[in-house]
């Protein structure tokens, strides 16, 4: 049976809300979730910062043996996208079928169910994106 | 009378999830005869879509047209009937993927197809009384009719959000006025751990709907001194195509003037949803100086009626974000055996 921590859930939801992330201050690397050092420079120097939710499709590809904790919406399509500022994200396609997506489309970030505990029924929503409108 | 002296919307947003089915494929399904059905088809919510989702859509887009800073929203209320979790507000995740967290109130409401008009009516207080600087009212449903009932053939998904604000220079229109009408009147209901309501079909016109809805609207346009030819657009709840058009026919409002916020025959009753779409929809083409009757209706029942006067900032602001014809527009068809998977009808 598939369950979701809610605690580590909690904590990310900054990021998977909103796409705040944190940047180093030392060198500039992007981090979706609190780093206590950066991973690049080892500093410990960090500002928040919010990703515009506007990007780029790079790359997709369709999911049709999800991991557990993934069925209900299976099959689905996982993106690699290149945000406006540059910084690249994986993340779920929403409101799409594969035939529709091409390399380079722009696409934007909106808030969805991703998946469910199955014993305590918390829901988890996290960021996906979907062609722009 | 009591007037309001400050709240304007100072942003506006309405969300329709891509998927329809056919009010035909719903009758294919149960053998119904398909000439006289309520709409031409309603919307479906994504497999990933409940009200909390498409309540942050449509604030998003409110929230853009707005061009405020999310932190500056002192409320957010939620009106929905289907509420993700039954104890666990649906408002306080609303808030917090728009940023509006942590100096903000944050509760959901219920009255069924009401619940939005309800949840504005708190917002634009709050603000006018000068408690808050900017509230946000949503209403939003992902509506569940009994498989092959009636209410299967409407019941449908949306949302529509409003930011009130006081500056009129910075709105898009407007609340000059709102009143409610409200009985207990047992048309509709739905106790906890159903998940289907029950309906009393012989309630739902004369003594619920066209009621309440007269006598809100009857009250509001004489407590408040307006007339019909103040009014240039009627909307009100749409449970159907036929229920408003006729709502406008007994107070004498010409049908003109109501259909070009009615929706419902394209997506169906979006619940709390329904008559503040059909709003966004009129704003999305209404002119600055011209004045809306708003009139929602809840089963349970009442009808909150609202007067609302277009603002010069319309026309720079509804090029802000997607109209609500995008929405509309962006529809895929899906058969019945897809609705029932995405509506939750198949177990796993
Ligand atoms: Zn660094």
């Amino acid at each position: 049976m598939f369950r979701i921590k809610v605690p580590r859930y909690w904590r990310h939801k900054d990021f998977r809300y909103r796409l705040n992330a944190w940047k180093c201050n030392h060198c500039g690397e992007t981090h979706f979730f609190q780093p206590l050092i950066c991973r690049k420079c080892r500093s410990r120097d960090f500002s928040r910062v919010t990703l515009p939710e506007s990007g780029k499709l790079l790359a997709y590809t369709v999911v049709r043996s999800p991991p557990e904790g993934f069925e209900a919406q299976s099959p689905y399509i996982i993106g690699f996208i290149e945000l406006d500022d540059g910084t690249r994200i994986l993340g779920q396609l929403t409101d799409c079928y594969p035939e529709e997506l091409k390399q380079g489309m722009k696409v934007e970030a909106t808030l969805r169910k991703i998946r469910e505990d199955q014993e305590d029924k918390i829901i988890a929503y996290c960021y996906k994106f979907r062609p722009a409108i | 009378m009591v007037r309001i002296n400050s709240a304007v919307i100072v942003g506006y947003g309405g969300y329709v999830p891509r998927y329809r089915i056919k009010s035909e494929e719903i009758a294919r399904i149960w053998g119904r005869d398909k000439s006289e059905l309520p709409v031409e088809e309603k919307a479906v919510a994504g497999l990933d879509e409940d009200t909390v989702t498409m309540a942050v859509e449509a604030a998003k887009i409110a929230i853009k047209r707005a061009g405020i800073p999310p932190s500056k929203i002192g409320a957010v209320h939620v009106g929905t009937e289907s509420k993700p979790y039954a104890v666990k507000p649906s408002g306080t995740i609303v808030a917090e993927a728009i940023g509006a967290v942590p100096s903000v109130t944050a509760a959901d409401f219920e009255f069924a197809c009401k619940a939005g008009t309800e949840a504005l009516q708190f917002i634009t207080s709050l603000v006018d009384a000068g408690r808050i600087e900017y509230g946000l009212a949503i209403g939003a449903d992902t509506a569940q009719g009994r498989p092959g009932d009636a209410l299967e053939f409407t019941a449908a998904c949306g949302a529509a959000a409003f930011i009130i604000g006081r500056d009129k220079n910075e709105g898009v229109a407007e609340i000059e006025a709102w009143t409610s009408y409200v009985t207990d009147t047992p048309d509709f209901w739905r106790r906890e751990y159903e998940r289907y309501p029950h309906h009393t079909a012989r309630f739902t016109g004369d003594p619920a709907y066209f009621h309440h809805i007269v006598n809100s609207v009857k009250n509001l346009l004489e407590n408040d001194g307006y007339t019909l030819n103040d009014i240039d657009y009627a909307v009100f709840h749409q449970p159907n195509v036929r229920f408003p058009l006729v709502a406008a026919k007994l107070l004498g409002i010409d049908l003109e003037k109501t259909k070009p916020g009615l929706i419902t025959g394209y997506i169906g009753n979006t619940y709390a949803a329904s008559s503040l779409l059909g709003l966004v929809k009129v704003l999305d083409q209404a002119k600055p100086g011209q004045r809306i009757l708003l009139a929602s209706f809840g089963s349970g029942a009442g009808s909150d009626s609202y007067i609302i006067r277009v603002l010069e900032g319309i026309e720079v602001k509804r090029s802000l974000a997607p109209t609500l014809d995008k929405f509309i527009e962006r529809k895929t068809y899906i058969d019945y055996a897809i609705y029932a998977r995405h509506r939750k009808k198949i177990l796993m």
